[in-house]
Order: C-alpha cells, then structure tokens, then sequence
C-alpha cells in the first residue's frame, strides 16, 4: 500500500533557508543542506526546495546548490522557483533534482507543462498552485503569490493534470504560516479531480492537522516548514503519531 | 570494480552516480559497446517515456548491445520496463529480454496516477534482497508497471500486485528507484554491487 507523504519544505534565498507568515516577514531558519541532511535521517519523505526570490527577481534556481543536496541526499527531492524554460529544467534534472516544480510559467502559458511533460515525463513535472480565499472562491495568485490571476483553483489543478502535470502542490495562501491547520475543503476539492496526486501546504501547527488534511483533505503528501524548522515537531514524532491514529506512513 | 551506467539521455542518471558515488564505487557513464562489456556491473537508469528511450537506445545501436551483455545487469525504473516485450506506452517493442507486456495503472479514487511515493516490497526472492523485509519501503514513480510472472522477484500493490522487481539470468530489474530509496534502496544497490 502506497503511504501518505510528510514533505518539508525549505524556501531558500540566498543560500539559507528561510520562512515567512502569508509568504512574508522572513525569518532565517538554516543552511539548507544541513537541514535536507537532517530532515531525510529523521524519516522526510521527500523534501521540495523553493528559491523564493527567483519568480521576482528573475534569477535561475542555484544548480550548484542543487547538486550539493542531491550529493548527499537518498530521498526524493523538488526544486522550484523561477523556472521559466525547458533549459532551466534540464540544467537541474541534470544537477541531481528529482522533480521540478514550475508555477507562474504555467500560469503565463498553460502549453508550457505539456512541452515539458512531453521531453521529460509528467513523473518530474511538479505543479504549484498558490490559491487564496476571496470573498468565498479559491482564486490562483502567481508570482509568488503577488498577483491575482482571475482563475480559480481547482478548475486550473484539472487543466494543470490534463496538460501532464505528475503532481500538484496545492498551497493556501490563506493558511501559510498561520498553523491553523490545512485548508481541507480545497485540497478534498482539487483531490477529487485529479487522478494525480496532491500534496497539500499552508497551515501545518498540530499533528492533529495531518490527520485531517489526509482523512477529510484526502491529500496524498503534506507539505510543511516552520513546524520542523524550528523544531516545533519533530517527523519521527509526527510520524508516531500518524501511525497510531491509523494514516498509512512509513515508520 | 568497474561500473558502468548506460547513457542513453534518458534518465535520471546523477542521482544513481551520486548514489554509487556514497556507497563508495566509482562509476563510468557510458554508451560505448566496448566499456559496457569490459564492466564488471552494468547499471540501465531510466526515466521518462517508452517509446523515445527506444528510439534513442536504437539511434546509439546500444538496443542490439544491452542484451549480449554476460555481467549482472540492473535496469532501474523505466530501465527495467525497457526489458520486456511490449509497453501498452505509445504501442512500443521494448528490449525483449523478460517476457512481459508493461500496461498502465487505471486510476481511482484511492489509488492515484503515477504510483508515486513509497510502498512496502511483498515476497521478496534472491540476492538483490537480502537483508531487507516486508517492513521494508521503496520509492516508486511510475504510471506504467510489469504484471506479475515467473521473473517477478519482488512485488508491491497499486492496488492489484505488480512487478517490483525482475530477474532473468544476469538481468536484474527494479521498477523503485534504488538510488532514492533511503538505507533500503542504498542496501538493494549495495546487494547489486557484490553479486
């Protein structure tokens, strides 16, 4: 039986790690390749990896860093940020990266997941949506969050997966950073439209709010940051935890 | 040792080279007959679609190479798939050297596609296992899978079973990525190095 995913995240500028509330006021939170070493001895499914300042200020994700962590790292990892060309994505699938998650160049040209899909297999092209909670609808923002795209989000997940996205990363805008738990009707909402799996972001406080986001959420991973950065709760706990209420993880 | 990895351009060749690199062996990535055959241990990554890594492994002539070769052979993810007959994949002849047909997960609503994530490795058989249990997990990322035959050497659920792993002869096959599999995927590798 396939397991439900725990997925740190490290946003990266600048080579360290850092994180935000609502995707600002960013605290420093650690190298990040000490951090994947950690995350990946304490049970990390995967980790995903985001150059948060790439998107604005229009600078390529670091492929050098990108290797260091594939060197030394035997679990799956993401890495996004920026990514605007079939170049960009074959330079870091060929640094190591496992998948690559793309986000407003998908928004910008929908095609764009479908050319990449085709060269390099939907199984490594990660999509990444960004919603927040507008008078009732789930609207997808882009560029990094900073502008509202008149799109709604599960109708764009289902274009996301037709085109060949292999995954969507699912992140509440609303929740992030508030550890208030996960935004469960949307991720249920985009779960049961998509035949692709969802991590679900944005929210992470209590171990409780896994158990929701993978039982009433219907996620297939959750993704979180500030909870295991500042050691807040630590993944062999949280794992326990899963395990005891019965939500399939890998011990 | 000599080991070498197939460059065919089709894979995700690095981490399987960095998996070697921190278990200690050096290896070669190559499409040289030659060196192919000189080493000791052949490693087939591969990822992404059927029908173009064909086209590519025929384009370099290493289609007719691959199966001559005598050393324990290990075909990873879309490397193992390549082994079989057919893959329903874009309707494409594969290598032939497993008699099996690869067919494509039909998805529900537990059971999403790709197979992506880590499952747990039924009935384990032979050498590349020792060590490990039914405890044990591997990461998967696929949409397409080899049904269960005579080969299968290691089974997983998505949900009805399917190859995890093949065998025939000195040709070895997983359809995990050893290389990303924590310390199960890294003993399964290291078990493939000392056969």
């Amino acid at each position: 039986m396939i397991k439900k995913r725990l997925i740190p995240c490290l946003d990266v500028r600048d080579g360290r790690t850092v994180k935000g509330i609502q995707f600002e006021g960013l605290r420093d939170a650690g190298d990040p390749i000490a951090l994947a070493a950690r995350y990946a001895q304490e049970g990390a499914d995967e980790l995903v990896f985001l150059d948060i300042t790439a998107t604005n200020q229009r600078r390529q994700p670091l492929t050098d860093l990108v290797r260091e962590v594939a060197r030394v790292l035997d679990i799956p990892f993401t890495v996004g940020g920026g990514i605007s060309s079939i170049a960009d994505v074959e330079a870091l699938l060929l640094s190591g990266a496992d998948k690559v998650s793309i986000n407003s160049a998908a928004l910008a040209r929908p095609a764009f997941i479908r050319e990449l899909a085709q060269r390099f297999g939907s199984q490594c092209i990660v999509v990444a949506v960004d919603a927040r909670l507008v008078e009732g609808e789930w609207q997808v923002m882009t560029r990094a969050g900073t502008q509202p795209t008149g799109r709604e989000a599960v109708a764009w997940c289902r274009e996301a997966a037709d085109l060949g996205a292999g995954e969507l990363l699912l992140t509440s805008m609303s929740h992030d950073g508030t550890k208030a738990g996960f935004a469960l009707d949307l991720t249920r909402a985009v779960s049961d439209a998509v035949p692709v799996p969802v991590i679900a972001s944005g929210g992470a406080g209590q171990p409780a709010d896994f158990t929701a986001v993978f039982e009433a959420g219907g996620a297939d991973a959750a993704l979180a940051a500030s909870i295991f950065h500042f050691n807040e709760t630590a993944l062999p706990t949280l794992k326990q935890y899963l395990y005891d209420a019965g939500i399939p993880v890998r011990l | 040792m000599q080991i070498a990895v197939v460059d065919y351009k089709g894979g995700n060749v690095q981490s399987v080279l960095f998996a070697l690199e921190r278990l200690g062996a050096s290896a070669t990535l190559t499409a040289d007959p030659e060196t192919l055959r000189k080493a000791d241990k052949v490693l087939f990554p591969g990822e992404g679609e059927a029908a173009s890594a064909m086209q590519s492994l025929r384009a370099s002539g290493l289609d007719r190479v691959l199966p001559t070769l005598t050393q324990p052979f290990l075909g990873i993810c879309l490397g193992m798939q390549l082994l079989g007959e057919h893959s329903e994949e874009n309707d494409t002849p594969l290598l032939g050297l497993l008699p099996f047909r690869v067919r494509r997960f039909v998805p529900d609503a537990a059971h999403k596609v790709p197979h992506m994530g880590w499952n747990n490795l039924q009935a384990l058989q032979g050498p590349l296992f020792a060590g490990l249990t039914e405890a044990d997990h591997v990461y998967f990322v696929h949409s397409y899978y080899a049904p269960v035959g005579a080969y299968t050497t290691a089974q997983a659920a998505h949900p009805a079973p399917f190859s995890a792993a093949v065998q025939h002869g000195n040709f070895h096959g997983v359809q995990f990525h050893t290389e990303k599999s924590g310390a199960a995927g890294t003993r399964i590798l290291a078990n493939f190095l000392n056969l």
